[in-house]
């Protein structure tokens, strides 16, 4: 329980802002705008990592969603020209409202309801690079040496399958 | 709602906010029809996760309070990885087919 | 006769947290809540950074335009004022007053949008920097990657200025600079990590700290970095050679076709704020930032760091003025081919060296000397390898040109007869 109150107010800003942009994200009604409310999107969530105390994820998550997972929304975009570019959607929508509506309900009901063993005397983090470090290569240094592995094969994979089929020499720097 | 709600922000207030995104995000996975804007509601699922895996991090007893940022940065790491291949695929389909809208690609259905 | 402490009078200016110290003393005394008092210090900080950018974006106009026509072998500006010094402010009232275009088709508010997303990041960076011992706006333990993350958002404005223009050559220009941008972030980060290894620390506070306490600039140790830094950064400033974005002979302005008026103005002048944004970040991490070995002790703290960002944008503008531009296939494969794996040598290098450092517990005076002329050698030498082996032949001793007598034409073969 965060009891500041300058803090609270940020949060409470920066959430109601990040929330009206992600429903700008479905309601706009062209695409590229829908990308750039989604990048504010991000923007606004990583206000939200840094209200709880975790600076360092705040910061990748500028740098990582906004600064590289926006960019290749753009370029997908623009590598399909002929799409439609108006934000439509299909036949069920209406169910998929209704659904999105029923999870939303069904987690409030249960956040509301649970007892949360919420530690009182917790203050913010001190520098939380560091200790994420140590944890990195300490007890989880199995998941990550996987996920390199598997940042590897992601990129192998977007290339092979955005390839020419004839091969094309390059020339020399 | 039992709080105030301006001048505090507790777990239930975190989560809330979560499950807003979750749900805006599902509605734009389950409901838009360019492949891509499904593309950037499963973004927005994970990002809600991520929220709620910090504001456990930070709230709850826990004998490693940590460990919420490790995952969430597994999390952020893992949907980068996933928006290159699903976005690599998405130019590939649009290559073969001209489209992608998701109404249209359905060779597969049975 | 002369301090070399500093004081904790208001009017010592070497350190001017004292002023906005006894302000706050004021307002607390006046009963002020705490909160009223947080918002006041930042203001006063955001404030006296702003009046940097602007008497920036006026000076180094006039800097660029002068300094590249003097090493051009022409005069430039030379009519308004002594030297030229007020061009910049002819240049300011006719970008003010003149008409701002916008086409009818461009999309509104994204076209007005994106030169402000352009500036920001610049003026944002110089907050996390330290301007003096206790002055900084923004402790950040982690500063160096919000720094990062602040540069990787200017690709996303390059777009936003692009597309907004609805016209084919800007969203050319746009996604061609966009592949720039993104290909020479990955030099960077690997550039300032290898000095974030060094220094043991993300905060350029202690980064600068650390500079001071073992007695030595970073750049010493560290000379493959700030290659790498300086040649990546001037692409992502978009600075010649790397300017492909505007290149006004190419595609007639690129991504900033179609502004016109302040809207053009507030780009040319991101461009300079950006530019003095990667000089102080160089001026923080590689060469020492406030601290001159004690000479920081008379002359304020910040003066030095201001004079330190001018001679880093010195050679920006040396660069500028003297080099060719590069064609967008060579400037990729540059980025990809040459910057990444050297920088990636550099740190598993740099790794090496600080596992040694640690491990064995030798004094820092020891092996910091050695580590200087190793990794000067290694720059070197990797420098002098990789375009060995890597770069165009040539020939070191071309013979002299001359004149072909005679050349060997294939004949061609008879013309056909005319159709009868």
């Amino acid at each position: 329980m965060i009891d500041d109150t300058g803090i609270a107010v940020a949060f409470w800003v920066i959430a109601v802002t990040t929330v009206v942009c992600a429903l700008m994200v479905t309601a706009v009604r062209n695409l590229i705008h829908a990308v750039l409310f989604l990048t504010l999107t991000f923007v606004g969530v990583s206000g939200i990592y840094i209200v709880l105390s975790a600076d360092f994820v705040a910061v990748a998550q500028v740098l990582i969603y906004a600064g590289a997972v926006a960019v290749l929304l753009t370029f997908a975009i623009m590598l399909t020209p002929g799409a439609d570019r108006l934000n439509s959607e299909t036949a069920f929508q209406g169910p998929a409202a209704v659904l999105a509506g029923l999870v939303l309900a069904v987690i409030v009901f249960v956040t509301y309801d649970t007892d949360w063993q919420i530690d009182e005397g917790r203050v913010s983090f001190a520098a939380t690079a560091t200790a994420l470090g140590r944890a990195f290569l300490g007890p989880y240094v199995v998941p990550f040496e996987v996920a390199s592995v598997l940042l590897v094969t992601a990129m192998v994979g977007a290339i092979l399958l955005t390839r020419d089929e004839e091969e094309e020499e390059g020339t020399g720097a | 709602m039992p709080e105030v709600l301006l001048a505090s922000v507790s777990l239930e207030h975190v989560l809330v906010v979560g499950a807003m995104l979750f749900a805006i995000g599902l509605y734009l996975a389950l409901g838009k029809r360019n492949a891509i804007a499904v593309l950037m509601g499963v973004e927005l699922m994970l990002n809600a996760v991520n929220v709620t895996l910090l504001g456990f991090s930070r709230f709850v007893v826990s004998p490693r309070p940590l460990d919420g940022q490790v995952f969430a940065v597994f999390v952020i790491v893992i949907a980068a990885a996933e928006a290159a291949v699903a976005l690599a695929l998405a130019v590939a389909v649009y290559k073969h087919r001209e489209t992608v809208n998701i109404d249209e690609i359905d060779l597969l259905r049975w | 006769m002369r301090a070399t402490i500093i004081t904790d009078n208001w009017w010592d200016i070497r350190d001017l947290s004292n002023l906005s110290g006894a302000i706050l003393d004021v307002l607390d005394d006046a009963g002020a809540p705490d909160w009223t008092l947080y918002v006041v210090s930042a203001l006063l900080g955001a404030a006296g950074i702003v009046a940097f950018i602007g008497a920036v974006a006026i000076i180094n106009i006039w800097v660029e335009r002068r300094v590249v026509g003097r090493m051009q072998s022409r005069l430039g500006p030379n009519r308004l004022g002594p030297f030229g010094l007020l061009q910049p402010v002819a240049d300011a009232i006719k970008l003010m007053q003149k008409e701002v275009l916008q086409p009818r088709t461009a999309d509104g508010l994204v076209f007005s949008v994106a030169p402000i997303a352009f500036t920001v990041p610049g003026i944002v960076v110089l907050a996390v920097l330290p301007w003096g011992r206790n002055m900084t706006l923004a402790n950040l333990d982690v500063g160096i990657v919000f720094i990062l993350a602040l540069s990787s958002l200017g690709a996303l404005a390059v777009f936003i200025g692009g597309y907004g223009s609805n016209n084919k050559y800007a969203l050319f220009g746009a996604m061609r600079v966009i592949a720039m941008l993104i290909s020479y972030e990955i030099p960077i980060v690997l550039a300032l990590l290898g000095v974030v290894l060094f220094a043991g620390t993300m905060n350029p506070v202690d980064m600068v700290l650390f500079q001071e306490n073992y007695w030595m600039f970073l750049v010493l140790v560290q000379p493959l970095p700030l290659l790498i830094y300086f040649i990546s950064a001037s692409a992502e400033l978009n600075r010649t050679p790397a300017d492909i974005a505007e290149a006004e002979s190419e595609i007639a302005g690129g991504y900033h076709v179609e502004y016109s008026g302040m809207k053009f103005g507030l780009f040319y002048a991101a461009e300079l704020i950006n530019c003095v944004a990667v000089s102080a970040i160089i001026a923080t991490v590689f060469l020492g930032g406030w601290w001159m070995y004690k000479l920081d002790e008379i002359v304020p703290g910040w003066m030095i760091f201001i004079g330190k960002i001018y001679a880093v944008y010195f050679l920006f503008v040396w660069t500028r003025g003297t080099l060719p531009r590069f064609r967008i296939d060579q400037l990729l494969s540059f980025a990809w081919k040459w910057m990444t794996p050297m920088a990636l040598v550099n740190i598993m290098l740099v790794a090496a060296e600080i596992l040694i450092w640690k491990e064995t517990g030798w004094s820092a005076g020891l092996l910091f000397p050695i580590y200087i002329v190793v990794n000067g050698a290694l720059t070197a030498g990797l420098i002098v390898a990789w375009v060995r082996f890597m770069g165009p032949k040539f020939t070191r001793f071309p013979d002299r040109p001359r004149f072909y007598t005679t050349i060997d034409v294939p004949s061609l073969p008879a013309p056909a007869p005319p159709a009868a």
